[in-house]
């Protein structure tokens, strides 16, 4: 069954000059294996649980290359040049002789979405037990041939060294099938005191094209005789088709289709500025009857508290009756839809050759993307085959999949004939899935102590993953003469939840009580951005936690102190402070205010605290970040200036969202569509200094990075203007005119 | 048929005058660096360098372009011969995503092509047109003064081929 795959990957090694020996005949891979035939537990660690064969994703050819495989995609974190290096640490061999394949239907693992931080912590860690299991292979390969025990050989540079100086290569070790074996549950890891290449700051393997105009992006894809495409998107949500004029657009110069099924409309040109005139004359001559209702914009607490029904559980319960406060305090806090706002909208290409569909695109799960569209399509997945290339940073689910699904549906009209589709900037803005508007509510009394002794924590909140999940998830599908549903919105599990993450506390509090409302109804389009729900719960609790040590004059980095446990989350705590210089009793200078906070990502990530100063203009109102001091234990550091890179990232982008971000909508349409009606973080508003302190945990698990800043740095942020002005802002984003309001109350 | 000079290279081009250069520069030459982002002027990841300018080549239609000088990112320097200003931004490695990264790149060289010495605040108001999303913000600053002192220094001595790698 496979015969069809392992050709491509001997053309693909043929093309390469390279003798085909290291791969496996039959069942090479993974994802095909039927599931039955996985031994019980103990399962393999990270990915390798789940396609646990070791040429899944470690491959030597006959000349010594070596390349790594994974099933998730690099979306400008970096991952890529880390596994690149966990590869080359766990074989020995050198950095610059491996390379990493990324998602791709056809050749890697099913690592599901790219989401969660979790890339380090699936394919990292299956790459690098991979690495330590092919090693240990080889070495007994060489001891074989050899006649040497095991335990005297050595590996360095690719290859297997005997005491008296006799090397056998590993190009010359491997055979057919020899990496064809299931991992076990366990590696003979290397120490990390011995590491050479992992901890060590190796410039990103992808950055040199990206600063010279090389070969990047999907958006840099040109098939031969590839034509353009362009969508004309419905003017709200629901929208019906009633009237367009396909004849006349197709007669504009250089058109060559106008696609249309249902309420799925688009015109194909052979020229890009012909497809994006033509589509302006077939969105100009096209009429639609608009039924969308859209909730009231300055209205969403009392729209998520009692206009949507809501579905509530008690997540987390804890409760001690000889713990009992005397100072209660309560507060809602309620955070906007918000934009992933790619810098390049959506964009994807598409080629339906002899029934078979194959899509490049820059979504973050290929493997779901493929089942999605080839229900769509009406096509068996095997016929299916999507390849991801790099997009502009996505930051969760956003146009990426909808392109995808719109290439394939023109694609399918065109046999033969690549089809690149672009979004515009309004066409992303508009109809990307938005990170979900949420409400929290919290309530909790102090002893005589000073210590929290009654938690209570509620949050509104949709799903936080619409994410394909069928067709029904995909616009395209959505759109066509016969739709596919939007399937109904489920709450992701905990312990990692979705609308509910990071909303049990991380503090030991003796009386605890945590509800989420979950809220099945989308009257807005959402789903997965950067953080999901940790991003306004840790806001919210950071936020409270601030206001309950004011109530009782304490310091907040030591009150914090006082109700954590957590010896990694104490560690990051104190070394944000130190690093930061904070001093219990400081004053910040006029007008300037000191923030702090923390979380634990998921409460089972990565540990991230953040201190930040900030400047406000009474005038104005105007708030800016001047300085932010971070401080992250990720576990066992790969690339020291890639996790520093996500971090700083995490503040300036979190920032954005704090200070300035939200969707606008009428009672039909999104008004918020291109960067004037959504403004963002711009360089005048750019901190002087941002500094990241990296706390390692040699040979401790991969806790990943992503989105672990998220929470802390809007927390710390709006910590840092209650600190300045005196006044607490509950209602995201902190707008000038919030303050300023606040200021003249 | 239109010709434009991208790069010190006359191009024919057979496109409709109103046609943006940002197509053109993709399309009809294959050139990467330049990047659609919003087609409206508002995110900067379009820019190029005209006549010594930085110019938003997607608002910028080819009627306009007679006579005049285009540089892109690729007329800098190549990733085994990068140009002060490419060798700056990998050695900050100052790209996440690296979307908008041209054309941050296009505006300070033009920058630094006419003020070989900007201050922080300077280079901030210089690249208030462009956005980023991923916040590299930070690098894309010092990249900027890196460079300034690479131009500094390769105006004794000629760049030569190292790389960042």
């Amino acid at each position: 069954m496979n015969a069809a795959l392992i050709l491509d990957r001997r053309r693909l090694l043929t093309g390469g000059g390279a003798l085909i020996v290291s791969f496996s005949l039959t069942n090479a891979f993974a994802q095909d294996q039927n599931p039955a035939a996985i031994p019980p537990a103990p399962k393999p660690p990270g990915s390798l649980e789940k396609s646990p064969y070791l040429d899944s994703w470690i491959r030597i050819d006959a000349d010594g290359s070596i390349t790594a495989f994974t099933g998730k995609a690099e979306l400008g974190q970096g991952f890529k040049t880390a596994f690149q290096q966990i590869a080359a640490e766990e074989l020995d061999a050198p950095f610059a002789s491996l390379k990493v394949v990324t998602a791709d239907t056809k050749l890697t693992a099913n690592e599901g979405y790219t989401s969660g931080s979790n890339s380090m912590k699936d394919g990292g860690t299956a790459i690098m037990n991979a690495a330590a299991q092919v090693r240990e292979i080889l070495v007994a390969e060489a001891a074989k041939r050899l006649d040497v025990p095991a335990e005297n050989l050595r590996t360095e540079s690719g290859a297997v060294i005997a005491p008296d100086g006799r090397k056998l290569s590993y190009g010359e070790l491997v055979a057919a099938d020899m990496l064809h074996v299931q991992a076990r549950s366990s590696s003979k890891l290397k120490d990390p005191a011995t590491f050479k290449v992992m901890g060590q700051s190796i410039p990103r393997v992808d950055i040199p094209a990206k600063v010279t105009g090389g070969m990047a992006y999907v958006q840099d894809l040109r098939l031969p005789s590839m034509v353009h495409a362009r969508v004309v998107r419905p003017p709200s949500y629901g929208a019906q088709l009633t009237e367009c004029d396909p004849a006349a657009t197709e007669k504009l110069p250089g058109v060559v289709k106008v696609v249309r099924d249902g309420n799925f409309l688009a015109v194909v040109a052979k020229g890009e500025f012909q497809a994006v005139k033509a589509m302006q004359a077939l969105s100009a001559a096209a009429k639609w009857k608009e039924n969308a209702q859209l909730p009231k914009q300055d209205d969403l607490l009392s729209v998520l508290t009692t206009g949507l029904a809501s579905k509530d559980s008690v997540i987390f319960e804890r409760g001690n009756p000889s713990a009992g406060g005397q100072k209660t305090i309560e507060a809602t806090y309620t955070r906007p839809y918000q934009a992933h706002g790619s810098i390049g909208p959506a964009c994807a290409v598409a080629q339906f050759t002899d029934g078979a569909m194959t899509v490049w695109s820059h979504t973050q799960g290929v493997y779901p993307d493929r089942a999605a569209i080839a229900e769509m399509l009406r096509l068996p997945p095997a016929s299916v085959r999507v390849i991801h290339v790099e997009g502009s940073g996505c930051y969760g689910h956003n146009g990426a999949d909808d392109a995808a699904a719109d290439a394939a549906l023109i694609a399918r009209a065109l046999p033969g004939v690549p089809v690149r589709v672009q979004w515009s900037r309004e066409q992303e803005h508009a109809w990307e899935p938005f990170g979900p508007a949420m409400v929290t509510k919290l309530k909790a009394s102090l002893g005589d102590d000073g210590r929290i002794a009654d938690w209570n924590f509620e949050v509104w909140s949709n799903t936080h993953s619409m994410r394909p999940g069928g067709a029904g998830c995909l616009l395209a599908a959505q759109h066509m003469a016969q739709p596919f549903a939007v399937p109904a919105a489920k709450p992701l599990p905990l312990p990692e939840g979705g609308g509910d993450r990071n909303a049990i506390p991380i503090y030991a509090f003796p009386n605890a009580h945590v509800v989420h409302h979950f809220l099945p109804d989308m009257p807005i389009r959402i789903s997965a951005m950067r953080a999901l729900g940790a991003y306004h719960n840790v806001f919210s609790i950071e936020s409270f936690m601030d206001e309950l040590a004011d109530l009782v004059g304490a310091d907040p980095v030591e009150f914090r102190l006082k109700h954590l446990d957590d010896p990694r989350g104490r560690d990051v705590i104190a070394k944000a402070a130190e690093g930061f210089g904070w001093n219990k009793g400081q004053k910040a200078a006029q007008d300037r205010g000191f923030g702090f906070a923390f979380a634990r990502y998921k409460n089972l990530a990565a540990y991230c605290a953040i201190a930040s100063e900030v400047e406000v203009n009474r005038e104005t109102g105007r708030a800016r970040l001047v300085r932010a001091v971070a401080a992250v234990d990720s576990g066992q550091v790969v690339n020291p200036d890639g996790l520093t890179n996500q971090i700083e990232g995490a503040i300036v982008q979190s920032t954005s969202w704090t200070l300035y971000e939200r969707v606008t909508f009428d009672e039909s349409r999104i008004t918020s569509i291109d960067w004037q009606t959504y403004p963002i973080l711009r360089f005048d508003a750019v901190p002087e200094k941002i500094e990241v302190h990296i706390i390692n945990r040699p040979g401790k698990p991969f806790l990943g990075s992503g989105e672990t800043g998220q929470g802390p740095a809007a927390a710390s942020l709006a910590n840092a203007i209650a600190n300045a002005t005196g006044k607490r802002l509950r209602n995201l984003p902190l707008t000038r005119k919030r303050i300023k309001d606040a200021f003249d109350a | 048929m239109m010709t434009v000079k991208v790069n010190g290279r006359d191009h024919q081009v057979d496109v409709e005058p109103d046609t943006p250069l940002l197509y053109v520069l993709r399309d009809d030459l294959k050139l990467n660096a330049a990047k659609f982002g919003c087609g409206l002027g508002q995110c900067g990841s379009c820019t190029v360098i005209v006549d010594g300018k930085a110019v938003l080549s997607c608002v910028t239609p080819m009627v306009l372009l007679e006579g005049k000088q285009v540089t892109t990112l690729e007329g800098l320097g190549t990733a085994s011969r990068p140009a002060p200003i490419q060798r700056a931004f990998m050695e900050e490695q100052a790209a996440q995503c690296g979307y908008c990264i041209a054309g941050m790149m296009m505006r300070a060289q033009a920058l630094l092509q006419r003020n070989p010495k900007p201050t922080d605040e300077q280079i901030r108001a210089e690249l208030a047109p462009h956005l980023c999303r991923c916040g590299t913000h930070m690098r894309i600053l010092r990249a900027v003064h890196r460079a300034a002192r690479l131009m500094d220094t390769a105006e004794l001595a000629p760049a030569d081929n190292r790389s960042a790698q």
